[in-house]
């Protein structure tokens, strides 16, 4: 069992990390991700997303079923009754009957999040290999350095920030100190936004997002960036410099599916 | 189906597989066949006349793009069963459906539509291309063909926006499937006949899409004129067409109060002439 867990937390510490962050009209997705066909980031449903680090192939059949099961639930009763937390609940039965039972459990973590009509009605599900479910608020992050991202998430965070504010903390986080951002042709972005009509997804490529982050990048995070070499850790194989331990998973003891929700 | 339904859902017993096709109706038939707008039972007698029946639909081409338009009377024989019942609907950002014959099966059918081009586009990443998007509504009429013959026809009228050739595209089917692709423009349902020969004369190449929504607004009073199952627009109740226009920027309902605009012009000048615009005869 332990030895599963380290498997697929080593697994999920050799990519790069993903954030979730609540913004004022709704929830936003950012990954660096150099493949533009790859998705790490889709649309589940009208009102929920999905996002994931890890092995591609896993939680690519992930998204197809949660696509299935959400496109089943919503044809058999209303658009409406397909919920974020419905979908959280499937993929956490899963995950943990695969990590139990299976020789190799999953090596992925997934985020199902939620836009509802106002804030309070957000709602961001991060879930681990071993089907444990996070309820997390305002923000989520995942991957590879998961544990120095969510440290400068918090940091950084506040609540109804503007989409382009949004984007500059979520960059942030995802830069270590000193580090160089990842170019925009090689971030995948996208937002649930509650003021769109019918399905609420929507990917932000090209000109909008260069225009954002050019909106963004004047007010703040100038000073601390001291043009320094980029650390050489492209593809951050080994952890980074400084923090050792492979930052991602449940802390502690590997959950036994007594943890709440 | 109860017995697929039994398993836990998820992916080690493959509840949700894959079925190698991004199909969302063919998941459906595998996962629950009794979802799917079809009857497998022989009714003893037809029971056409004892449903509503959803009637006209109108849709004509613009430069770059597309209008449609539908009455919104539901009639059980003789009997008008509804006075605002929806039989225009939008399918996805780039193109909509209109239904004539049997109402409830046609809803069914948009609805189920609507999540078979989702489901796909969801999948894939891509959106499907236009004729694709027509060939899968004829395989979908085409399993409705043995209810047909008991007299629950649905036959459809597809309008969609091809990004490729920028300009609009509509496809006809009949109650075997289709699709037939149209030129300018089409009307499917009872008013049908007395729709088309108003366009005939009335549709313009090149026109606006203000002049194609008004020419659709005249072609439904015409066949409601000459039909019964057909409803005009109601002024006294502000019961309006269902319009819906779509281009490059995606399907788009006109509000109530612009299509009341155009309603009203038109009720103006049949005020002085009752059998509307009279075109040219040379």
């Amino acid at each position: 069992m332990r030895d599963k867990a380290d498997y697929a937390r080593k697994g999920i510490a050799r990519g790069r990390s993903v954030v979730v962050l609540q913004y004022v009209d709704g929830i936003l997705f950012v990954a660096p991700n150099p493949s533009r066909a790859l998705h790490k980031i889709s649309e589940i449903y009208d009102r929920i997303g999905f996002a994931a680090v890890g092995r591609y192939n896993e939680f690519e059949e992930l998204r197809l079923a949660g696509i299935r099961y959400a496109d089943i639930n919503g044809y058999t009763y209303d658009r409406s009754d397909v919920t974020g937390r419905g979908l959280a609940n499937l993929y956490a039965s899963n995950l943990g009957r695969i990590f139990t039972e299976s020789i190799k459990s999953l090596e992925v973590e997934v985020v199902v999040a939620e836009v509802g009509d106002t804030r309070e009605g957000d709602a961001i599900y991060r879930l681990t290999f071993d089907g444990s479910v996070f309820d997390e608020h305002g923000f989520a992050a995942m991957g590879g350095q998961a544990e120095a991202v969510a440290g400068r998430l918090k940091e950084h965070y506040r609540e109804s920030m503007t989409l382009a504010e949004a984007l500059e903390v979520a960059l942030t986080a995802l830069t270590e100190p000193g580090g160089e951002r990842p170019p925009v042709a090689q971030l995948e972005v996208a937002v649930l936004d509650r003021k769109r009509e019918h399905r609420k997804f929507q990917r932000l490529t090209g000109a909008r997002l260069e225009r954002l982050l050019a909106g963004a990048a004047k007010p703040a995070a100038e000073p601390e960036t001291p043009r320094e070499e980029p650390p050489a850790s492209e593809t951050p194989l080994s952890a980074g410099p400084s923090d050792t331990p492979p930052p991602t998973g449940p802390e502690g003891d590997v959950d036994d599916g007594s943890s709440p929700l | 189906m109860a017995q697929n339904r039994d398993l836990p859902a998820g992916l080690v017993d493959q509840l949700f597989r894959n079925t190698g096709s991004s199909s969302f109706t063919e998941f459906v038939s595998s996962y629950a066949p009794d979802l799917l707008p079809r009857r497998s039972e022989v009714l003893a007698t037809p029971i056409g006349d004892q449903v509503p029946h959803a009637t006209t639909i109108v849709a004509a081409t613009f430069a770059g793009g597309v209008v449609m338009a539908g009455d919104r009377r539901a009639t059980s024989g003789n009997i008008i069963s509804q006075r605002d019942v929806q039989k225009v609907f939008r399918a996805d950002d780039y193109s909509c459906m209109g239904i004539a014959g049997t109402a409830s099966t046609g809803i069914e059918f948009a609805r189920l539509y609507r999540v078979e081009l989702e489901h796909y586009e969801k999948l894939e990443g891509r959106t499907m291309s236009v004729q694709g998007k027509a060939n899968r509504l004829a395989t979908m009429i085409r399993g409705n063909l043995a209810m047909a013959m008991q007299g629950l026809v649905v036959v459809p009228l597809f309008a969609a926006y091809d990004p490729d050739r920028d300009e609009g595209r509509i496809f006809s089917y009949d109650v075997a499937g289709g699709p037939y692709e149209r030129e300018k423009f089409d009307a499917i349902g009872s008013g049908s006949i007395f729709a088309r020969g108003s366009l005939k004369k009335l549709y313009r190449e090149g026109a606006s899409a203000d002049d194609m929504v008004m020419t659709l607004i005249q072609a439904l009073y015409d066949a409601a004129d000459d039909d019964s199952a057909t409803g005009g627009p109601d002024v006294t109740r502000r019961i309006w067409p269902i319009v819906g226009v779509i281009d490059a920027d995606g399907f788009r309902r006109l509000t109530d109060e612009e299509v009341s605009g155009y309603v009203e012009r038109m009720l103006e000048a049949r005020m002085i002439s009752p059998d509307g615009p009279i075109a040219p005869l040379r």
